[in-house]
C-alpha cells in the first residue's frame, strides 16, 4: 500500500485529466469505439463493486453475475410492464432496489462461507436466476430476451434519436456522470471505518472477531454493497446495449467479471476499473481477428495469472514505485 | 409410468455421480476447485464420439470398449498437462488464482476441442441403437442406460475399494483429512496431488464417454452437467464420496420427476434444495 501511495501522489491532477478526457471522448474517438468504451464504463462500475468483496474483504463470488441480471432485468422489464415509469430517474433506483433484494436474499445464503465453498454457493444461486430467466420466457423472453428501448428522463424524450446518436449525445454524460459518483462513494466506503473493518476480516478473521467486529453480518453488508453496485451496472448497460438475454446470469459472464477484476489488478483501488477497459477492447479485438477468441483469453488469464498476479495496475504502480526509489531496486 | 421415471432419475444420478466423483476427488485431495472438468467431460466425449464413428462399421456393441478407452485415456492426458503446466505453479498461491487459472484452462480447452473436432455436432448413437431395449413392467426402455448405470455402480465400488484398501487410496485420504500432518509425515504431496488430478480427469473422460451414445456431441457439452455436479458437491459437502453419492441420487431423481412434472422449475427446484440443505446443515450432508 506504500508502493500505491506514491504513485497517486498527484493523484488530483490525474483525476481532472481523466474526467476531462472522458467527457471529450465523444469528440476524439469513433461513434464504435465509443460504444465500446461505453460497455467498458459499465462494466468497471461493477468491477468497483465486486472489487469491495474480492480486493477488500477477500470473498471470490463466482455469481455476480446475478445481480447485473437483475438490475439489467430490471430495468427491461419495467419497461415491458410499466411503459409509464419509463425514465431513468425512476428506472436507476428500481435497478439498485431489485439488485438490493436479491443480493440480500442470496448474500444471507453465501456469507456463511468462506472460500471455495462461497465460490461454488454464489455461482450455483446465480445459475438459479439464470434457470428462472431462461424458463419463466413468457414474463422474461427467455433466451431471446428483452429489448430496452432509450428512456426518458424528467419528462424528456429522446424518442426522436437513434440509439448512437442518444449513447454519444446525453446518455454519455449521464455515464461518465454515473461513475464518477460510484467511484467516489466507493472510495468513502474503502476509506470509512467500515471498510477498514471489512480489511481486517479480510487480512485476519478470528482477530476480528475478537476486537467485536460482526463478521458475518459485515461480510453481508459487503456482499449487499457490491451486489448493488453490480445491479447499477447491469442497468446502465441495459441501455448501451439495448437487449438484455439470460447470458449475463450465466456463471461464464460471472467469470468474466472476476477476470476483468484481475487483469486490471484487485490489490489497488482502481485496478478493476482499468481491467475492465481493457478487457472489453481485448474480447472485442480477439473475436474480431480470429475464430478461437476464447483460446486467446484464455490463455491471457492464464498469462496474467502466473506472469503478473497484480494485473495491470498493480505492475504499473509497481513500476513507478521502482522509478521512483531507485535505491530499492539497488538493495534487492 | 413411474418405474421409468424412477429408472431415468437413477441413470441421471449415474453419470453425474461419475462426473462429482472426479470433481470431488480432486477438492478432495487437492482442495482445488477445477472448473476445467466439464471440459474434460466434453473432450472424452468428443473422442468417444470420433472413435465410434470410425468403427461404426458391421459393428457390434463392443466398440463401446475403445470408445470408452480413448476417451478416457485422451482426458487423463489433458489432465495430466493441465496439472503439470497450470495447476502445479499455483500450490502455493491464493484461492484466486487457482480458481482462476482453472477458468482459463477451461477457455482454452473449449477452443481446443473446436480446433481437434470442428464446430459440428459429432452423432455416436451406434451402441445405444444397438443394445436396443428392454420390457421393464411392460414398458420399453434403452437397455444402454441399465448399462450406464451398472457400469457406474463398478466404478463407484471399485473407487471405494481403492480409497479404502489400496496403500495409495489411505494415503490420498489421509492428505484430504490433514495436509500438514501428512506432509510431515513423509507422504509425497505433489506427486499424490497430480495422481488425483489425473484419476478425477479420467473418470470425467470416462463419463463422458460413457454419455456419448445417448446424446450428440456439441460444443459447450460440459457446461450443463458442470453445474449439475457442483449442486451434487455442494449438498454432499466438499471431499465426501458419500455426499456425491447421496447427493447425486437427489439431483438425478429431482431432475427426472421435475421433467416429468414441473419441466419449468426443474432446475430451480435443484438449487432450491441445495440452498435448503445448505442453511439447514451448512457443511453439506457428510461434509467436515
Amino acid at each position: 500500500m506504500a508502493q500505491l501511495k506514491s504513485f497517486v501522489r498527484p493523484g488530483l491532477i490525474i483525476y481532472l485529466v481523466v474526467i476531462s478526457g472522458f467527457l471529450f471522448l465523444p469528440r476524439i474517438v469513433s461513434t464504435f469505439n465509443l460504444i465500446l468504451f461505453q460497455y467498458g464504463i459499465t462494466f468497471a462500475i461493477v468491477a468497483l463493486g465486486f472489487n469491495l468483496l474480492l480486493g477488500y474483504t477477500g470473498l471470490l463470488s463466482f455469481g455476480h453475475g446475478a445481480y447485473f441480471a437483475a438490475g439489467a432485468y430490471g430495468v427491461a422489464m419495467t419497461a415491458k410492464y410499466f411503459p409509464d415509469l419509463f425514465s431513468l430517474e425512476i428506472l436507476i433506483p428500481i435497478a439498485l432496489l431489485i439488485s438490493f433484494l436479491i443480493s440480500a436474499i442470496f448474500g444471507f445464503v453465501c456469507v456463511r462461507h468462506t472460500k471455495i465453498f462461497f465460490a461454488i454457493l454464489a455461482l450455483a444461486l446465480s445459475m438459479l436466476l439464470y434457470a428462472l430467466l431462461f424458463k419463466f420466457y413468457h414474463l422474461t423472453g427467455g433466451s431471446d430476451g428483452l429489448y430496452v428501448k432509450i428512456p426518458m428522463l424528467f419528462g424528456h424524450t429522446f424518442a426522436n434519436m437513434r440509439r448512437p446518436q442518444f449513447l454519444s449525445g446525453f446518455y454519455h454524460y449521464f455515464l461518465v456522470g454515473m461513475f464518477f459518483a460510484a467511484y467516489i462513494v466507493m472510495k468513502c466506503i474503502v476509506n470509512s471505518p467500515f471498510g477498514k473493518a471489512l480489511q481486517a476480516i479480510r487480512d485476519n478473521e478470528v482477530r476480528a472477531e475478537l476486537i467485536g467486529i460482526r463478521v458475518r453480518r459485515y461480510r453481508l453488508y459487503a456482499f449487499i454493497i457490491s451486489g448493488m453496485y453490480s445491479g447499477l451496472g447491469g442497468a446502465l448497460w441495459g441501455f448501451v446495449n439495448g437487449h438484455v438475454t439470460p447470458d449475463v446470469s450465466h456463471w461464464i459472464f460471472s467469470g468474466e467479471l472476476v477476470y476483468m477484476t484481475l487483469l486490471g489488478g484487485f490489490g489497488v483501488f482502481a485496478g478493476p476499473v482499468v481491467g475492465a477497459l481493457i478487457f472489453n477492447f481485448l474480447k472485442l479485438y480477439a473475436m474480431g481477428s480470429t475464430e478461437y477468441w476464447m483460446f486467446i483469453i484464455g490463455a491471457t488469464l492464464i498469462i496474467i495469472v502466473l506472469v503478473l498476479p497484480g494485473g495491470v495496475a498493480g505492475g504499473l504502480a509497481r513500476l513507478a514505485s521502482r522509478i521512483k526509489q531507485p535505491s530499492d531496486k539497488g538493495a534487492a | 409410468m413411474w418405474p421409468i421415471y424412477i429408472l431415468n432419475g437413477l441413470y441421471f444420478a449415474a453419470f453425474i455421480f461419475l462426473i462429482s466423483l472426479g470433481l470431488n476427488i480432486i477438492l478432495g485431495v487437492m482442495g482445488l476447485l477445477n472448473l476445467a472438468h466439464g471440459s474434460l467431460y466434453a473432450i472424452g466425449a468428443f473422442m468417444a464420439a470420433w472413435t465410434i464413428t470410425r468403427l461404426a462399421e458391421g459393428a457390434s456393441i463392443f466398440i463401446l470398449l475403445p470408445a470408452l478407452l480413448t476417451g478416457t485415456a485422451l482426458a487423463a492426458l489433458f489432465g495430466l498437462f493441465m496439472e503439470y503446466f497450470l495447476i502445479r505453479p499455483m500450490y502455493k498461491r491464493a484461492l484466486e488464482y487457482q480458481l482462476l487459472i482453472t477458468f482459463g484452462a477451461l477457455m482454452l480447452f473449449e477452443d481446443v476441442i473446436k480446433m481437434i473436432w470442428g464446430g459440428e455436432a459429432i452423432y455416436a448413437s451406434t451402441p445405444f441403437v444397438l443394445l436396443g431395449r428392454v420390457n421393464i413392467l411392460g414398458n420399453p426402455y434403452p437397455a444402454y442406460f441399465l448399462l450406464v448405470m451398472l457400469l457406474a455402480l463398478v466404478v463407484g465400488v471399485l473407487i471405494w475399494l481403492f480409497m479404502a484398501k489400496t496403500r495409495i487410496g489411505v494415503m490420498l485420504r489421509a492428505i484430504s483429512l490433514d495436509r500438514e500432518m501428512a506432509t510431515a509425515m513423509g507422504l509425497k504431496i505433489n506427486r499424490l496431488g497430480t495422481f488425483s488430478f489425473v484419476l478425477g480427469a479420467a473418470l470425467a473422460g470416462f463419463s463422458g464417454a460413457l454419455v456419448v451414445p445417448t446424446t450428440p456431441a456439441l460444443l459447450g457439452f460440459g457446461m450443463e452437467p458442470l453445474i449439475l455436479a457442483f449442486i451434487v458437491v455442494v449438498m454432499g459437502g466438499l471431499g465426501s464420496l458419500k455426499g456425491a453419492l447421496i447427493g447425486s441420487l437427489v439431483v438425478g431423481q429431482t431432475r427426472s420427476l421435475g421433467i416429468a412434472f414441473f419441466p419449468e422449475i426443474e432446475l430451480a427446484v435443484m438449487f432450491l434444495i441445495a440452498a435448503a440443505i445448505l442453511v439447514a446443515k451448512p457443511e453439506g450432508l457428510f461434509g467436515r
